[in-house]
């Protein structure tokens, strides 16, 4: 509907043109319909966010890697979480004692519990967790730059007395489970941990935990 | 008594304001959005802290739904004309014009081969019904997925593998997936979450 009004009065300012001024209003109702129709049309068929991903390096399985190249870890530095169904988290430190079910501690993953993964792993990587927050601060009150930053948490995660964690899941653990113990390596600034296949033994030894001993003559062979 | 006369006024309102700013809001979104894709399998994938934004070309995308079953996306139709090509000339099957010309236009596949054919000759309606139905076979017996992975990455040496899986999945389904991925040498891949909100 668009309208074009010829302003009469306009021509008499000037005495000599008889030129009539035509001032152009359009209807721009239909325009902002049309506008609409596909703000909705966008505002349902797309979604805002993108999707996050998190970055995943798995070892190579391949057996042709020669001794050198692979790294040994330090029982000491070691630290085995096994996920099992229905949430359930058991860790043990070190090299696993199979006769000893006791060895294998329960873990939580809520961080507000007391024996959280959160509180574990941050206890063992104190070091590196003070040195990173100290840098966090630093970068927030841009005494270094972004580079440098991301150059020395690099660094500080694959320090030497850092812990390495190897992440065991059985069958029945769900994918959440994993996604949330290897966020919960991000949050702890663990630099190095892997997940590997489980092994009968772990699933003895889990089996122990929960039965009790039940089971735990079959993993001491 | 003189009647008060009620002075008739235009009721018509200036729209071009309106206008500019539906143009604006119409703007943002067309920038800021992407389109969803449609997905055979409801996937609820698990929340995380990671921040990283996955990239929006060269993806090969592995959706695993709850029950184990696995689908694929590329997200250039070039490469998925060259993979069906080359999947299909492993296991002997050849298809026709129309039918890759189909196969293109597939947002997401995951159909064992031998049913590639009769499932690329049906309506689109018919397909998005029995799709969810399918899924590539992983069994280490019969590993298309395998197959699969690989022809993608002969295609298109710049691919990332990105895995959105339910989390409700059991991880004996992942170990599989992964297995194969690691039987291929592709060791690096991105696992699709979502932002945690706390």
């Amino acid at each position: 509907m668009a309208e074009i009004q010829s302003n009469e009065g306009g021509g008499k300012k000037k005495g000599g043109s008889k030129q009539k001024k035509i001032s152009v209003h359009v209807d721009f109702t239909p325009m902002v319909d049309m506008n609409m129709l596909l703000i909705t049309f966008f505002m349902l068929c797309t979604s805002l966010n993108k999707p996050q991903t998190m970055e995943l390096s798995m070892p190579s399985n391949d057996k042709n890697i020669t001794k050198d190249q692979q790294s040994e870890v330090k029982a000491s530095k070691a630290l085995t979480i096994l996920l099992d169904k229905n949430n359930k988290v058991y860790y043990f430190a070190g090299q696993p004692d199979y006769k000893n079910y006791n060895s294998l501690k329960e873990l939580s993953y809520d961080a507000k519990s007391q024996n959280s993964i959160r509180s574990l792993l941050v206890m063992r990587n104190q070091d590196a967790v003070s040195k990173i927050q100290l840098l966090k601060q630093q970068k927030l009150e841009l005494k270094i730059s972004q580079d440098t930053f991301t150059a020395q948490v690099a660094r500080i995660k694959n320090g030497k007395n850092t812990p390495v964690v190897i992440i065991k899941a059985t069958d029945a653990a769900t994918y959440e489970n994993v996604i949330d113990v290897l966020d919960e390596m991000q949050i702890c600034n663990i630099g190095k941990y892997v997940i590997d296949n489980i092994t009968k033994d772990d699933k003895l030894l889990i089996e122990g935990k929960q039965t009790n001993g039940a089971s735990t003559q079959g993993a001491a062979k | 008594m003189s009647k008060v006369k009620v002075a008739r006024k235009s009721t018509r309102i200036d729209m071009t304001a309106m206008s500019d700013v539906t143009v604006l809001l119409l703007t943002f979104f067309m920038l800021t959005s992407t389109f969803v894709k449609k997905e055979p399998v409801m996937v609820a994938t698990p929340a995380s802290v990671s921040e990283i934004k996955i990239p929006e070309t060269n993806i090969l995308q592995i959706l695993i739904d709850p029950a184990g079953k696995v689908f694929m996306s590329l997200d250039k139709q070039s490469d998925m004309v060259n993979v069906l090509q080359a999947v299909g000339g492993e296991y002997g099957v050849e298809f026709t014009e129309k039918q890759i010309s189909k196969f293109k236009l597939l947002p997401t596949f995951g159909v064992p081969i031998k049913d590639m054919k009769t499932f690329l000759d049906m309506k689109p309606e018919e397909q998005d019904k029995v799709l969810k139905d399918y899924g590539i076979p992983t069994d280490s017996v019969d590993n298309q997925f395998k197959i699969w992975v690989k022809n993608a990455r002969k295609t298109n040496s710049d691919l990332r593998i990105a895995i959105k899986a339910d989390k409700n999945t059991p991880y004996a389904v992942i170990k599989k997936v992964m297995t194969s991925l690691q039987d291929l040498r592709e060791n690096r891949y991105n696992l699709i979450t979502a932002l945690k909100n706390s």
